[in-house]
């Protein structure tokens, strides 16, 4: 035992080559050592009878040495391993240790437990999935985000995304769910493409609704009557004279007024007859949108009443030859009568 | 006109002669012009013109009787025609085989492999999860997102359980595909498609995504079976890239949802983009973004369902083989 305090004396004062010093502790090296720590107590060296645990590839030991063998350097320490179970263990540790100095005991115990500690939390990181770390290359980064965005723009996904739904629209993947499949638009060609007959339909739609319909009510009376100037003459010879007498007072803005609730009553019609015109408007231009045609279809309309009141004057100017001696009007008003004429040939097929 | 006419000092025979050269250049101006106009216009070199010859280029699908046979008899053509069956007594199935699943582990195999013959199931079933068991709040938005476009498509946190034993978990409960969404610095960074049960497994970088909520006028969402538009996918891999995604996807989509939804492959990037469209008349489309985008580059094509370890890989994104050309493509 005296040998004991030589030693320590020894690593205590001079020099131990297991013992680093730092600012606040002084620690050991020696693998033996149960806490780690360079003092009397638990220095392997210094004391002749020792305990520690070491743990060996996943096994834990006990290490005892004693005064008995100091003589023997190579059966110096007593190995007993330690069993799996804590318990069981830690029994095995008190046996070991009975009549031992109490601190030995408890830092076997404590330095056991941690050991323990380790290794289960080692078992559990290993069965954990574990992430591959890849390196990324900022300079290889930049590049790809670079031609990422030229991709981009070569791409032009959204006019690639139409085409392809244009495509498929074609192909009829569609079936019935979309209304402007090509039929309609044939259908319309071939109307195109009929007789005159179906011409002169179509203008009688872009004429006024109104003329037509007169046609039809006076249609009875027209035919007694003699053939070229019927659809001029819509009025009856009473108000013919009456507009004579007005003409005589040289006023056509009164004329005009006159007449403004025919007018409306034509515009109604033009308006009952507008789906028809609507048809016209998609021979022009079938791309137009449902809605696009409604606002169309109005100006149609604003653009009858327009007719229909041109017409009227014409109509009405057209009896000034027969009273009035103006030649410039009358060379107008020929022009115009040609043209009627010519419309009343068509009406008249 | 020997003479130069500003050295002419007769303002009058100058300016004549002004006028008279002015004339003559005008009239090459126009001449010029009009051969300019003669000309057949110039096309542009574009990366796309210059691509580098690739001999597994697909231009006739239809005419190459090689291409034909190996596209109906892989492991994706499996999954497509399987989807075209007709759809009957699926849910029985479903549950039966569940049942058995958990009765009787010994007997799970030769079930499973029964299975594969008759299973008639016309939806893709697909199981969404991530990399990390933490995930930022953004890669949970965007699983979400995927599990809300993918029709039929659940998404699970990612326990502590390892790919490995998750996959055949996942062809146990008739998964047809595993999505798993890679995350890094809090945003999802990478994607990995594995069709189960045979394979390919597909692993990509993901880049420049936007959720739906970050894309501006973005509409509202809708439960359609959406249809998919595949751009570009003309190299053998890429069809057989762009055949993989399409079996994520239902074959029989609802036309009346006008979900359309967009891989787009341009230069080896695959851009993906989920819009609803309007036919505005038969020749213009109206298109508005529903979102979430995202940009996808192929890293690495695997045989096989994923295994880190033993996987075969078909192709692997080499940076120095590859692209030292800018105009080689493998898509």
């Amino acid at each position: 035992m005296q040998q004991d305090d030589v030693i320590w004396g020894i690593i205590n004062g001079q020099f131990c080559s297991f013992k680093v010093r730092t600012k606040t502790q002084k620690f050991c090296r020696n693998e033996y050592n149960i806490t780690g720590l360079c003092n009397r107590a638990s220095c392997p060296l210094a004391n002749s009878q020792y305990a520690t645990v070491r743990e060996e590839k996943g096994v834990c030991y006990l290490y005892l040495k004693t005064v008995e063998r100091a003589a023997f350097p190579n059966k110096l320490w007593e190995k007993v391993k330690l069993s799996r179970n804590y318990e069981k263990a830690l029994e095995q540790i008190n046996r070991n240790l009975i009549y031992w100095p109490k601190f030995l005991k408890h830092k076997c115990k404590q330095r056991f437990t941690k050991i323990t500690q380790y290794l289960t939390r080692i078992r559990r990181l290993t069965l954990k999935s574990t992430k591959e770390l890849v390196p990324l290359k900022r300079k290889i980064e930049r590049r790809e985000k670079r031609r990422e965005n030229k991709a981009l723009v070569a791409a032009h996904i959204d006019q690639a995304i139409e085409k392809e739904l244009l495509e498929r629209l074609k192909k009829g993947t569609y079936g019935d769910i979309y209304n402007f499949p090509m039929t309609a638009f044939d259908k319309v060609l071939e109307e195109e493409e009929l007789s005159d007959n179906e011409e002169v339909e179509y203008e009688k739609n872009t004429d006024s609704g109104a003329f037509e319909m007169e046609n039809e009510m006076e249609g009875d009376e027209s035919d007694e009557e003699t053939r070229e100037f019927v659809a001029d003459f819509e009025e009856s010879d009473e108000e013919i004279e009456e507009m004579d007498k007005k003409f005589d007072d040289n006023d056509e803005g009164e004329i005009d007024s006159d007449y403004d609730e025919e007018e409306e009553a034509d515009i109604s019609d033009s308006e009952l007859l507008g789906e028809d015109d609507g048809i016209d408007e998609d021979d022009e231009d079938m791309e137009d949108n449902k809605k696009g045609k409604r606002p169309s279809n109005l100006k149609e309309v604003r653009n009858n009443k327009k007719k229909k009141a041109n017409d009227r004057k014409t109509v009405l100017s057209g009896k000034k030859p027969v009273k009035i001696e103006y030649e410039t009007e009358r060379n107008t008003n020929k022009k115009n009568g040609i043209k009627i004429n010519n419309k009343n040939k068509k009406l008249s097929f | 006109m020997g003479k130069n006419p500003s050295e002419i000092k007769n303002k009058d025979v100058r300016t004549k002669m002004f006028i008279a050269l002015k004339k003559e250049k005008d009239k090459a101006k126009k001449k010029q012009k009009l051969e300019n106009k003669n000309k057949p216009k110039q096309i542009p070199k574009t990366i796309e013109n210059q691509r580098v010859k690739d001999e597994t280029f697909v231009t006739d699908l239809q005419n190459d009787p090689e291409l034909v046979f190996d596209m109906n008899t892989d492991e994706i053509s499996k999954q497509l025609n399987r989807k075209k069956r007709s759809k009957t007594d699926d849910d029985t199935d479903m549950t039966q085989e569940e049942f058995d699943a958990k009765t009787s582990s010994e007997n799970e195999e030769e079930l499973s492999d029964d299975d594969e013959s008759d299973d008639e199931s016309t939806d893709p079933k697909i199981l969404i999860t991530t990399n990390d068991i933490k995930i930022g709040f953004k890669t949970y938005k965007f699983c979400r997102e995927l599990s809300r476009i993918l029709p039929n498509a659940d998404y699970f946190y990612k326990k502590n359980v390892r790919l490995s034993k998750i996959i055949p978990a996942a062809v146990q409960r008739n998964y047809s595909a595993i999505l798993v969404v890679n995350e890094n610095r809090k945003e999802p960074d990478g994607l990995m498609i594995s069709l189960l049960p045979e394979g390919p497994t597909m692993n990509f970088k993901l880049s420049s995504l936007r959720l739906s909520d970050e894309i501006k006028n973005g509409g509202g969402f809708t439960k359609h079976k959406p249809e998919i538009i595949m751009n570009n996918f003309n190299t053998r891999l890429g069809l057989q890239i762009g055949r993989s995604f399409a079996t994520l996807f239902p074959t029989d989509p609802q036309y009346e949802g006008r979900h359309a939804i967009t891989f787009h492959n341009q230069r080896d990037y695959i851009f993906f983009r989920h819009h609803r469209y309007i036919f505005r008349n038969a020749q213009k489309v109206g298109l508005q973004e529903l979102g979430p985008k995202f940009t996808l580059k192929l890293r690495s094509l695997q045989k096989g369902t994923f295994d880190k370890k033993f996987g075969e890989y078909e192709w692997v994104q080499k940076r120095h083989e590859m692209e030292s050309n800018r105009r080689k493509f493998s898509i």
